[in-house]
């Protein structure tokens, strides 16, 4: 074997354990209810022998029919009340297991879901920074769907189907051992054929979760651009190329389907050459019986023998036949379960040290010392950048768009970690303290406001636990919203819905600022947290800002520098590293400082 | 059902050559117990071994025809259902694309996107389906009671009397089914917003370590999403039992009038034993019918709410005929009025002339309109009175591409893709590589653009997240100049950007970009001191215009903000 043909062996090793292994962990879902599944399983029992024992009953009631004595009225009257109580009961139970099973199967979609949602909570920003919405979206809806539909009703059928196959298989080998050889030839046929199939079919499907993953993603994003794109009359070249991902996914639902849909019919014909072959040998071999003179006895057979022969061996395809619709299904949800898998093991955000602290009554010294960082490998943007800020002391961080300054923010709330170097707060590194109460003791407000549907009044109270109806109206006071909000025909009960149209960019970031004076921590972020608003309004909520400040150590990135010259040190970033530290005063003496340069062009 | 009546019908053709293959493949199925029966019954005692083999051969040929038909007719409906998603998505995403501003708001993006992928997902299922299982079931329901019929005619309308008790079962079931599968569907937009939310706060929610909450607001969804789907799919549940609870009544009905019968002579038992053989393919053929039912129920909701965009009248149409321009400005505003919710004026009488290549500077507090005006002169919305004229036409009569194509606008918090820097420039237009780095130097973003490794072809992440905000703005307005547009308008888009990089971009704008009317709307009284027009906004009116020395003589509030910024000794 050449080294190649080994590498190949062992993948496609690795490959089946794999796919083992996920099949496993795809049925334990089921499993945590088993208790639930087995009992619509043994309530499914019941009830298809009760289906069963209505025919015995009809039976019973035709042959009362043609009793000899004439029709015995009574008798057939009496079968048919029994009839019809057996048949009531059996549709009772039926849709008893129709309430166990789709119990089952909501509780598995309803815990998948759960864990997909709360693992994402524990994902790293990054994750989200480079991850397609629509996609995350398609994860947690699509795919659990998918999975869930399979899972519940096929284990089920798969479960009755063996009762049937193996009951019948006994009663074939009863009548006749030497005719359920046709069974020997047929069988090992179709478990090659869909072994073959399904190892084919299985990229195809795989592709088709992914598929439609991407096209959530794309329909997502260029839905929030709907405006934009509309504005610039891009539509037609946006539909077009929605058309593009829109013929890629429909293709690959063709494609796993064009190869799927072979397995039903291959399995249904192999069950009528089965039936064939038995018809033949069953004729020939009662035809041996009653023409050889000292036939062997088992392959005697009578007629009757062979007729229900027949009837047990249709009884046994129909479960197999169903199994490759079945395989089908597993399939798609095997592709399905395995981008649900995936983003269950997507790691999360490094678990808090063992032995890490919980900051509690934090003085605010915040250190940053000899850091190094970059979002990918090939880039580095702070080189080796370092400062202090002592406990509360107002730093603003200046200079020009992408020299590094929301990355420091990332740094300081350990959304990213730091590449080398250290970050520590009052003395501990930030690594050893507890992730929470590092970022609770953090106020941010942040350019990008985010709120999200729900009423004004808990849009603001997020910030805070069981912040009270009169903080909130005292912080929005004090953020100078009030006005606007009690405007409103609602409110503070005003719905902001997604894209609100009545709401200006700079009316949510003075909710967003409402909301960190609610939350009270020991350190506060802003990041360009006025960007939006006018200078008057700014002016206006000075005040509470500095109420905010008070005492409190600080991060300030801002553009008007007017601003930031309160601070009591003004980091000046360029390119990644500090290239002038100082106060004001300190900047504006320095001839040909870049401070000072930045500074009068304020007034070009 | 209607939507997907209508797409079906332009494949009609296929369908009906795969449907008439599926009758193939199935009476081949239906076929193969005859030919055994036949063989049991009567070859065999024959005892012809070569005519046992005869029809066995024949047995196995039938089994290839079905073999064949099954597979080609699967593959064709697969077909169909594949182009029929297709076009309804196609369609979909089109109405959308073009769906005005407040229709899109009314009807929230996760909405959209869950119509546009869960909901079109499930008519595929439906389309698939139906094809796939919806042609033998009719088949030998038909014809199991047709051949009935000729055993005895009134033992059949014994059984056929239990019919219209399914039919109703059947109708009330699904009349019910159908708004529950919508409010399923909501269900599902509910918690794709929380998982949307979720995805773009992300940092919000771990600064606030509102992880807990957000688990517990997921949770929420997540159960009401549950209990919907359990509640819809109890009640579709409910027709199987009650059909085979129906049908065996019926059968029992049967047996005891068919006593009756036998016992008056018009009938013997042997009919009825075959009428119960025939029941058995009734009865099957109906529970598959019920699965048909499910998912149309199912797949109708789907379709309505797809339907329900797609129905949508086209709003803000084009008006012809209307009134050229009283004066000569480029952008015109005639005492313009207008409401978001009709209740209060967003903005009042907004009335002002700006000649081709002028600059106009719209300065005020937050909330005072300034964006309103903008989406106005986009036409996201039509004013409730009053006129607004670009180039001598009203905005009404243009079409909104003939419109559109001449504005180039940065708004605030723009869109920007995944995809490379110069396509996000050049944004799908017929733009050479030439004109994109023009505008990118003069949108100040040349340098930061090529000092990447792959330059222009620097991949963007979604929404732009792997620049920095600044990077971000001086992007968009590169693709707003990229197309030399007649009218520029910059909605706040600057706000990222420091001062000197600000004054040197509006520097070159104004040198490379003469004869361009631009629209400044900013915080900053630096970016628009130059204008030829300032508006001065409170409270959606105008309540001061002129020039920058003009207003600083005559106008308080302006006089305030420019201090506040420029002079600086507010602050002090």
């Amino acid at each position: 074997m050449t080294n190649n043909a080994v590498m190949n062996d062992m993948n496609k090793k690795q490959e089946s354990a794999k796919k083992k292994r996920m099949l496993v962990r795809m049925f334990s879902y089921v499993f945590r209810y088993k208790w639930l599944a087995f009992s619509a399983f043994a309530v499914m029992l019941i009830s298809n022998i009760l289906a069963l024992w209505g025919p015995s009953l009809s039976g019973r009631a035709i042959n009362a029919i043609e009793a000899e004595s004439g029709v015995d009225i009574p008798k057939v009257l009496y079968f048919c009340i029994m009839m019809i109580i057996a048949y009531t009961c059996s549709a009772l139970l039926s849709y008893l297991n129709s309430i166990i099973m789709i119990t089952l199967s909501q509780k598995i979609t309803y815990t998948m879901r759960k864990e997909i949602f709360e693992h994402l909570t524990t994902l790293p920003v990054s994750y989200f920074d480079t991850t397609a919405t629509g996609d995350i979206i398609s994860h947690i809806s699509y795919d659990v769907d998918t999975v869930n539909t399979s899972l519940s009703t096929d284990l089920l059928q798969m479960g009755a189907g063996i009762v049937t196959v193996v009951g019948s298989l006994i009663m074939m080998l009863t009548i006749s051992p030497i005719m359920v050889t046709v069974f020997l030839f047929t069988i090992p046929f179709s478990i090659l054929f869909t072994r073959y199939k399904t190892k084919k079919i299985q990229p195809y499907f795989k592709a088709r979760s992914g598929k439609i993953g991407e096209l959530n993603g794309y329909a997502e994003e260029m839905l929030s651009g709907q405006k934009t794109i509309r504005a610039y009359s891009r539509e037609d070249v946006i539909i077009s190329r929605f058309d593009d991902r829109n013929e890629i996914t429909t293709k690959a639902y063709y494609d796993a389907e064009y190869h799927g849909c072979v397995i039903g019919p291959f399995m249904n014909f192999v069950n009528n050459v089965s039936l064939s072959l038995i018809s033949v040998l069953g004729g020939v071999l009662y035809l041996y019986s009653i023409t050889a003179i000292n036939p062997v006895s088992f392959l005697v057979i009578d007629l009757g023998n062979v007729a229900s022969f027949i009837q047990y061996s249709r009884k046994f395809a129909g479960p197999i036949n169903e199994f490759g619709n079945i395989l089908n299904e597993i399939q798609s949800a095997m592709a399905a379960a395995e981008r649900v898998f995936r983003i269950i093991d997507t790691p999360s955000e490094s678990a808090d040290a063992d032995d890490a602290v919980v900051l509690s009554s934090v003085e605010g010294d915040v250190k940053l010392e000899n850091v190094k960082f970059g979002y990918d490998d090939t880039r580095e943007i702070l080189h080796d950048l370092s400062f202090h800020a002592k406990p509360g002391s107002l730093v603003a961080i200046v200079g020009p768009t992408g020299a590094g300054k929301t990355t420091i923010i990332n740094l300081l709330m350990r959304f990213y970690d730091v590449c080398g170097g250290t970050v520590s707060v009052d003395g501990n590194k930030i690594e050893n303290v507890t992730r929470e109460s590092l970022r609770g003791a953090y106020t941010m407000v942040l350019q990008d406001t985010w709120l999200f549907h729900g009423t004004i009044f808990e849009n603001i109270a997020y910030g805070k636990e069981g912040a009270t109806r009169e903080e909130v109206i005292k912080a929005a006071k004090a953020a100078k919203i009030d006005d606007y909000i009690e405007h409103l025909p609602d409110g503070y009960d005003t719905v902001l819905s997604d894209d609100g149209v009545n709401i200006s960019k700079g009316q949510k970031q003075l909710i967003t600022i409402a909301r960190a004076m609610l939350a009270d921590a020991p350190m506060l972020i802003l990041d360009e947290a006025t960007s939006n608003v006018d200078s008057r309004t700014e002016h206006q909520i000075q005040d509470a800002m500095y109420k905010l400040m008070e005492g409190r150590t600080c991060f300030v990135i801002a553009h008007r520098l007017s601003t930031v010259r309160n601070a009591d040190v003004i980091l000046v970033l360029k390119d990644g590293d500090v290239i002038e530290q100082g106060s004001h005063d300190d900047l504006m003496e320095r001839e040909g400082g870049f401070y000072r340069s930045l500074y009068h062009a304020q007034f070009d | 059902m209607k939507l997907i009546a209508k797409y079906l019908r332009k494949f009609i053709g296929t369908m009906l050559l795969g449907l008439s293959i599926k009758i193939v493949g199935t009476l081949m199925d239906l076929v193969l117990p005859y030919i055994l029966a036949h063989i049991v019954d009567d070859v065999v005692p024959k005892g012809d071994r070569n005519a046992i083999f005869l029809w066995g051969g024949f047995m196995i040929v039938c089994s290839v025809i079905a073999l064949v038909g099954n597979i080609i007719a699967n593959r064709m409906s697969a077909a169909v259902a594949r182009d029929t998603t297709k076009a309804i998505r196609h369609d979909l995403f089109k109405k959308v694309m073009y769906l005005s501003s407040e229709r899109l708001d009314k009807l929230t993006i996760p909405s959209l996107e869950s119509r546009l992928t869960s909901d079109t997902f499930q008519i595929h299922r439906v389309v698939g389906m139906m094809q796939r299982i919806g042609v033998r079931a009719p088949i030998l329901l038909i014809g199991g009671i047709f051949l009935t019929f000729f055993l005895d005619p009134v033992l059949t309308l014994v059984m056929v009397a239990t019919l219209p008790f399914i039919g109703i079962t059947v109708f009330l079931v699904s009349k019910k089914g159908i708004p529950m599968f919508t409010e399923v569907q909501k269900g599902v937009d509910s918690m794709t917003r929380v998982v949307r939310e979720n995805a773009q706060g992300v940092r919000v929610v771990k600064a606030l370590s509102k992880t807990d909450y957000e688990r517990r607001h997921f949770d929420a969804a997540n159960r009401d999403l549950v209990r919907l789907e359990k509640k819809a799919s109890l009640t579709m549940a409910l027709t199987n039992p009650m059909m085979t609870l129906f049908l065996n009544i019926g059968l029992a009905a049967v047996i005891l009038i068919g006593a009756y019968r036998v016992r008056g002579g018009v009938s013997e038992p042997g009919v009825i034993i075959a009428f119960m053989s025939y029941f058995t393919i009734v009865t099957n053929a109906m529970l598959t019918i019920t699965r048909i039912f499910t998912m149309m129920s199912r797949g109708t909701a789907s379709a309505n709410r797809i339907a329900e965009v797609l129905d949508l009248e086209p709003d803000l149409p084009v008006m012809n005929d209307l009134e050229a321009s009283p004066c000569d400005g480029y952008l015109v505003f005639e005492n313009v009025d207008f409401s978001y919710n009709k209740v209060k004026n967003n903005l009042t009488n907004i009335d002002f002339s700006l000649p081709r290549g002028g600059t106009l500077g719209i300065i005020g507090s937050t909330g005072s309109g300034k964006s309103t005006l903008i989406q106005l002169i986009m036409r996201y919305y039509d004013p409730d009175s009053g006129r607004i004229f670009i180039d001598g036409k009203d905005i009404r009569s243009y079409e909104p591409s003939e419109l559109h194509s001449r504005i180039g606008i940065v708004r605030q918090n723009d869109f920007l893709y995944n995809d490379t820097i110069e396509e996000n420039i050049r944004f799908g237009r017929d733009i050479s590589t030439e004109e994109i780095i023009k505008a990118a130097k003069i949108a100040q973003a040349d340098g930061f653009i090529t000092e990447k490794e792959e330059g222009y072809s620097h991949m963007l992440t979604a929404k732009g997240t792997n620049v920095s905000g600044g990077q971000k703005q001086r992007i968009l307005i590169a693709r707003a100049l990229a197309s030399s547009p007649s009218l520029l308008i910059l909605d706040d888009s600057s706000s990222a950007l420091d001062y000197k990089t600000d004054a040197t971009l509006r520097g070159a704008i104004r040198e490379n970009y003469s004869e361009t009317t631009t629209v400044i709307v900013a915080q900053r009284v630096s970016s628009i001191m130059n204008a030829d027009l300032i508006l001065v906004l409170e409270g959606g009116k105008i309540i001061a215009s002129g020039k920058h020395e003009e207003l600083m003589e005559g106008c308080e509030v302006y006089r305030e903000i420019s201090d506040s910024q420029l002079g600086g000794a507010i602050l002090d």
